[in-house]
């Protein structure tokens, strides 16, 4: 009689050394690209799925500026030990950069979304330079404090339009563009990213978090690293706010809202932190739940905590880090 | 060339409000020789290393290194000279895997400069250049150690990491922050031989450490400390035989 037992699908990738992996099947290689590929594929097609659905169609939007924000805090607090409330400081200058650009100078779009994160993350990089060798806590308590910081200066300034803001600024011309200009930098920063953080110098970075006395006894300087990794941070940051400010062709105060802060750091946590992607995956599920959300008034705010109480008590490690255990942990038949 | 003052400490002092953890400290630690470093608890032997190593800033007294002042210089700036050093307390990088961790140092603009250990790791291969360093100092390149997490590695294990961490920057003195406390003295016996290859390499060591046997078999000289004061100094049974070092240890009455 045959006889069957189980082995596990990836034991013959385990087998050889963790982390390591020698691929010598096709199927091996399914095996490790097919979640990554089914992201991609399905990222790139969701626009067209949701043809149907206009409204819902402009929420894929402003739910990848969220995932941009959410990778540059899982960077920068699980890789690089920076813990940084200030997700709306990078939201707000980049955003009011491009507006300044677009709308003073009439610089066209295209040149003015990508000065305004490349300028902006140095400007980001320039204010943040007084709180980096701050560490754990005291970091997040001064970079919580900028965005106010900033809207405060503009509101009693009553500079770059006040409490109104700065509006008329140029528009994406279709909606194809607009999705897929944050679709594809979403997808350049992840896995541009992921590659980054192992390669070696992404290693030093890590390293950095893990022990940084350690580090300076290598002869590195810790606040040099500290200083590339808020530029990379704040750059993926400012991105999404001169995004946001063409979207709504409107730059104002609430650029530099909580909001932009907060939810990028409760998808973390909900996706898993320290895997880039679950960034994403948390922010992919949160902000179309407050959108959905909206229809329930002022109890959104209380359905919206109880679902991230739900999923601290209960998948405290992130919803990825699970995912990716029991994908790992899959099993099939096979002959004895 | 052998007699060579490769660091020189002078009359270094540091408080830390009332209490005075280094009074007027010097000595000598000459090229290639391990110089031991020996004192009761809390007797200043570690911040000695930090004042030294720029991790803490003396309050007077200076440090010459190969004749140039460093005293005051930031940790990383005197670590870029060749002055490497391991920590007490183990941290190794967690959440990179035992090789991995010699990939810091091995990017160190240092490292970039002269090469890593033995020269190796200029050319971007410093992976392989980590898992020779890794073998070299008593990671079984075969077995899986090596690419294990550095967390989950046994304490003798990760003793050798700290060391590893330092030869990998290929430096010309290493302070060992006692590297053989709370090892087995089967995990001590296979750390001599390290420590005399490193010797024969032509790195000077300066070892702080509790364990006076173990140390006296290596140790070419030795200082005592107590209370931040130095109480002794030269060979290792001449010192271990001074009155004030036996008081030191002993308390006066049991002498």
């Amino acid at each position: 009689m045959e006889q069957l037992r189980r082995e596990r699908l990836d034991r013959s990738l385990k087998v050889r050394t963790e982390g390591i992996y020698a691929i010598s099947a096709f199927e091996e290689i399914l095996y490790l690209l097919g979640p990554r590929l089914l992201f991609i594929v399905g990222i790139l097609i969701l626009p067209f799925i949701l043809e149907a659905a206009p409204y819902w169609k402009r929420v894929i939007n402003i739910m990848c500026a969220y995932a941009i924000i959410a990778i540059s805090f899982d960077f920068l607090s699980n890789f690089v030990g920076l813990v940084c409330l200030g997700g709306a400081l990078f939201t707000g200058i980049g955003g009011y950069f491009t507006a300044i650009y677009n709308h003073y100078f009439s610089f066209p779009m295209y040149l003015s979304i990508p000065l305004a994160a490349v300028s902006g993350a140095l400007f980001c990089t320039v204010v943040l330079l007084p709180a980096l060798p701050l560490r754990g806590v005291y970091f997040a308590i001064v970079t919580l404090m900028y965005p106010l910081l900033f809207s405060r200066i503009i509101e009693a300034l009553n500079i770059l339009g006040g409490t109104n803001g700065i509006s008329g600024i140029q528009s994406f011309p279709n909606p194809y563009i607009e999705h897929y200009t944050v679709i594809l930098i979403l997808l350049f920063f992840l896995f541009g990213l992921r590659r980054f953080v192992n390669e070696d110098i992404g290693l030093v970075f890590r390293g950095v978090k893990d022990n940084d006395q350690a580090v300076k006894a290598s002869g590195i300087n810790v606040t040099t690293i500290k200083i590339y990794a808020v530029f990379i941070a704040s750059l993926m940051g400012c991105f999404s706010g001169a995004y946001i400010a063409h979207l709504y062709m409107w730059a104002g105060l609430s650029l530099f809202a909580l909001d932009f802060s907060i939810i990028p750091i409760a998808s973390t946590v909900i996706g898993g932190g320290g895997t880039l992607i679950g960034a994403v995956i948390g922010s992919f599920i949160l902000v179309p739940l407050s959108e959905i959300l909206r229809e329930a008034g002022t109890l959104r705010i209380v359905i919206y905590c109880v679902v991230l109480t739900l999923f601290i008590v209960f998948k405290s490690e992130g919803l990825m880090i699970y995912l990716q255990r029991k994908y790992h942990q899959f099993e099939r038949w096979v002959k004895v | 060339m052998k007699e060579e003052i490769i660091l020189s400490v002078s009359n270094l002092s540091k408080s830390f409000g009332g209490l005075k953890a280094l009074i007027d400290v010097s000595f000598q630690v000459k090229r290639g020789e391990i110089f031991g470093i020996i004192g009761p608890n809390g007797s200043g032997k570690t911040t000695l290393i930090n004042c030294i190593t720029g991790f803490i800033k003396p309050d007077s007294g200076k440090v010459h290194f190969k004749d140039r002042d460093i005293t005051g210089f930031k940790p990383h700036k005197i670590a870029h000279m060749g002055i490497a050093r391991t920590f007490q307390i183990m941290r190794p990088y967690y959440s990179l895997p035992a090789y991995k961790n010699l990939i810091v140092p091995l990017w160190s603009p240092r490292a970039k400069k002269l090469g890593g250990w033995r020269g190796g790791g200029k050319h971007g291969d410093r992976d392989t250049v980590a898992v020779d360093i890794l073998e070299e100092i008593g990671f079984e390149r075969d077995s899986r150690v090596p690419y294990k997490l550095a967390s989950t590695l046994p304490t003798g294990y990760q003793k050798r990491l700290e060391l590893a961490r330092c030869i990998a920057l290929r430096p010309e003195v290493i302070f060992c922050d006692e590297v053989f406390s709370g090892l087995s003295m089967s995990e001590i016996a296979g750390m001599i031989p390290l420590i005399e290859k490193m010797k024969m390499e032509g790195i000077t060591l300066i070892m702080v450490e509790h364990r006076l046997r173990e140390l006296f078999r290596v140790a070419d000289r030795v200082m005592a400390l107590n209370f931040g004061e130095k109480i002794a100094e030269g060979d290792p049974h001449e010192v271990i035989e001074d009155k004030r070092v036996k008081e030191a240890y002993l308390g006066s009455e049991g002498i």
